[in-house]
């Protein structure tokens, strides 16, 4: 198997238009990476970049030691799983899953066995005589998938594969997902702008946005130390608390509360940012509490995500998840902020401190 | 029964009076269909009938027995050899529409998938050609045939038939292809299906619907066209249906031949309405369903 590497890789339409700049990515074998970040950020242009059907305007793909960047999508051994499956109308599940293996050439039996082995494992059996228009959405993706994975590619590419199922059918495919390229070698790139795919099925994730790699690690760490105002506010939902506000010698002043900020900090004005799961009721001890007037709740079953603005400056509003059980009050709720749980980001570079 | 009792029987249809909506769309429906297959019926009724029942007065509508005679179509082909005039027509029409369809689907298939330079002018220029009134061509194209001496020869037909009809195909074709999904041919790319692969293989079939649509648009042209045929084509054995149709003349000077005219309106016509039919399922069958997201 092969490592799939991109080397600052550039692509440009115009002066104006560059959707990819200077990205350096690796992919080891089993890896799973996705690619994250909202609709125009590049990602798909990478993926795209990837399988060769575009051409970067500078650098390079390499995937093991080959550098592919130069070559057609059908010489560099990839597949691609498109977000709307793009199976040929024309041929039957068979056929469409076999495609890329007669092309190549291979013994008859060889691509039936091939067949026969990953339509077990997608439960394509009864379909394989059927056309893509008698199937539906949840099977021709099956059907898509079965395209790929038949052909004992060097890289997947996963372009938005699950966004045209219905919610609930979404959920068991990603499990699926998971399950099936668990037992795959070759490095995966997934692109999504759903971060909940992302979390759940990547080893590794990239967040991108303007066309820039934001941050790249385990999904955990993402979640825990972003490295950035932006990923901060992208990942994670509901979205993080960002509050900016200007510093008093060592702390801050969040309406009436101040809170001091972490030791080493020079800038002059400070990103405050709190996950809604992290603010909690006050327990005994806790140093850091605010208190505000509740003007929304949203109940989403398990919790009750609260909106509150915070005493002393009705401008600032700090959004809580809360469990569904507690009991606090409508007109002076009480939070803790807990230190460990407090980003901190330059409002200028945006940057993490601290 | 002097007491009308309560609506038992039929409770689900309250008494409204006459439906007249309903009564205005079947008269508005009987009207269309009367008034469009009129004359072709007229000319089919003619067609059967003997001379004598033609020119009968009052009009004879439903002919008797011994007022039908074959005679006008077995004329058409004893005496005028329409069998040779269709196969001029067949081969003028059927090689000018794959001509057509082969020249003008690649050229559809680039304006619309590939960035060109200055695709906005050729698309241009394409639509001012199919502006330009083709009697205007005619003198010109004249000229044309005497110079490269192709009077009495196929060719004659065959090349302004298909380039009268190449603008509307690659106009056609080329919104065809922009509606196909992009994906299909990345999908094919990454397969590994080089360009000729992917073009006949995928991109192909799914062409085929609008492939018969414009090809037979193109033929029905090729087929009627009459001037051209007239003019270029002198030679009785090179002669086209509708040309030859036309020059039927009746045994005197003062005669009109109704039958075999009748006849040979008839028999130029069957062949479209057969093509027509034969593929209309082509047509309307949509053969990209369920390609992508559906």
């Amino acid at each position: 198997m092969a490592k799939l590497e991109l080397q600052n890789l550039t692509k440009a339409y115009s002066r104006d238009i560059v959707p990819v700049k200077q990205l350096n990515l690796v992919v080891e074998d089993n890896e799973f990476l996705t690619l994250v970040g909202p609709s125009g950020c590049g990602k798909s242009t990478i993926l795209r970049l990837i399988a060769g059907l575009d051409q970067p305007t500078e650098g390079r793909v390499m995937i093991g030691d080959r550098d592919v960047s130069r070559l057609p999508p059908g010489d560099r051994n990839i597949a691609m799983v498109f977000q709307s499956y793009a199976l040929y109308p024309h041929m039957t599940v068979r056929e469409n899953v076999a495609s890329g293996l007669k092309l190549r050439h291979l013994p008859v039996g060889d691509i039936q066995k091939r067949v026969q082995e990953v339509s077990g494992v997608l439960g394509l059996d009864p379909l394989l005589d059927r056309k893509p228009a008698k199937l539906s959405g949840g099977q021709r993706q099956r059907v898509a998938l079965a395209r790929a994975l038949v052909r004992n590619p060097d890289v997947f590419l996963l372009d938005e594969p699950l966004s045209n199922l219905d919610a609930l059918l979404r959920e068991q495919v990603r499990a699926d997902l998971k399950q099936i390229f668990a037992d795959q070698k070759s490095p995966i790139v997934y692109v999504t702008h759903d971060q909940t795919e992302a979390m759940t099925l990547s080893t590794k994730v990239a967040v991108l946005n303007n066309g820039y790699l934001q941050q790249l690690g385990h999904p955990h760490d993402i979640y825990k130390t972003p490295a950035n105002r932006f990923v901060a506010s992208f990942i994670g939902s509901p979205q993080m608390n960002l509050i900016t506000l200007s510093r008093t010698g060592n702390t801050v002043a969040l309406g009436d509360f101040s809170i001091p900020l972490p030791i080493g900090i020079q800038a002059a004005s400070v990103v405050l940012g709190i996950r809604p799961e992290h603010l909690r009721l006050p327990r005994e001890g806790d140093m850091h509490t605010v208190s505000g007037q509740v003007f929304l709740v949203e109940n989403l079953g398990m919790h009750d995500l609260v909106s509150l603005r915070v005493q002393g400056d009705p401008t600032l509003t700090l959004r809580a998840l809360l469990p569904a059980d507690a009991a606090w009050s409508k007109e002076n709720l009480q939070l803790a902020l807990p230190p460990e749980s407090i980003h901190w980001f330059d409002d200028e570079t945006e940057q993490r401190l601290g | 029964m002097t007491t009308v009792p309560q609506t038992a029987a039929s409770p689900q249809t309250p008494d409204r009076g006459i439906p007249w909506g309903r009564v205005l769309l079947w008269l508005a429906i009987a009207f269309t269909v009367i008034f469009s297959l009129a004359p072709v019926l007229w000319q089919v009724l003619t067609s059967f009938k003997t001379n004598a029942a033609i020119t009968q007065a009052p009009v004879v509508y439903l002919p008797g027995f011994d007022q039908l005679t074959l005679t006008h179509y077995v004329d058409l082909f004893r005496l005028n050899q329409f069998h040779v005039y269709m196969l001029n027509s067949a081969l003028v029409a059927i090689v000018s529409t794959v001509l057509c369809l082969a020249l003008g689907s690649p050229a559809a298939y680039a304006l619309a998938r590939l960035r060109i330079p200055g695709e906005q002018a050729i698309l241009a220029i394409v639509l001012v050609v199919t502006l330009f009134p083709y009697i205007l061509l005619f003198l010109g194209l004249l000229e044309l045939v005497r110079a490269f001496g192709l009077a009495n020869n196929y060719l004659a037909l065959i090349v302004p038939y298909t380039a009268i009809n190449l603008p509307l195909t690659i106009l056609v074709m080329r919104s065809f292809f922009q509606q196909l999904p992009k994906d299909l041919e990345d999908s094919a790319r990454v397969d590994g299906y080089n360009t000729v692969q992917m073009l006949w293989r995928i991109v192909l079939p799914m062409t085929l619907p609008a492939l018969v649509t414009t090809g037979i648009l193109a033929f029905i042209f090729a087929w009627n066209e009459y001037l051209f045929a007239l003019t270029f084509m002198t030679r009785e054995s090179m002669k086209t249906i509708p040309v030859a149709a036309a020059q039927l003349g009746g045994t005197t000077l003062f005669e009109v031949p109704y039958g075999p005219l009748a006849a040979a309106t008839v028999v130029g016509t069957l062949p479209l309405v057969l093509l027509v039919l034969f593929f209309q399922r082509r047509i309307v069958q949509g053969l990209t369903s369920g390609s992508v997201k559906g």
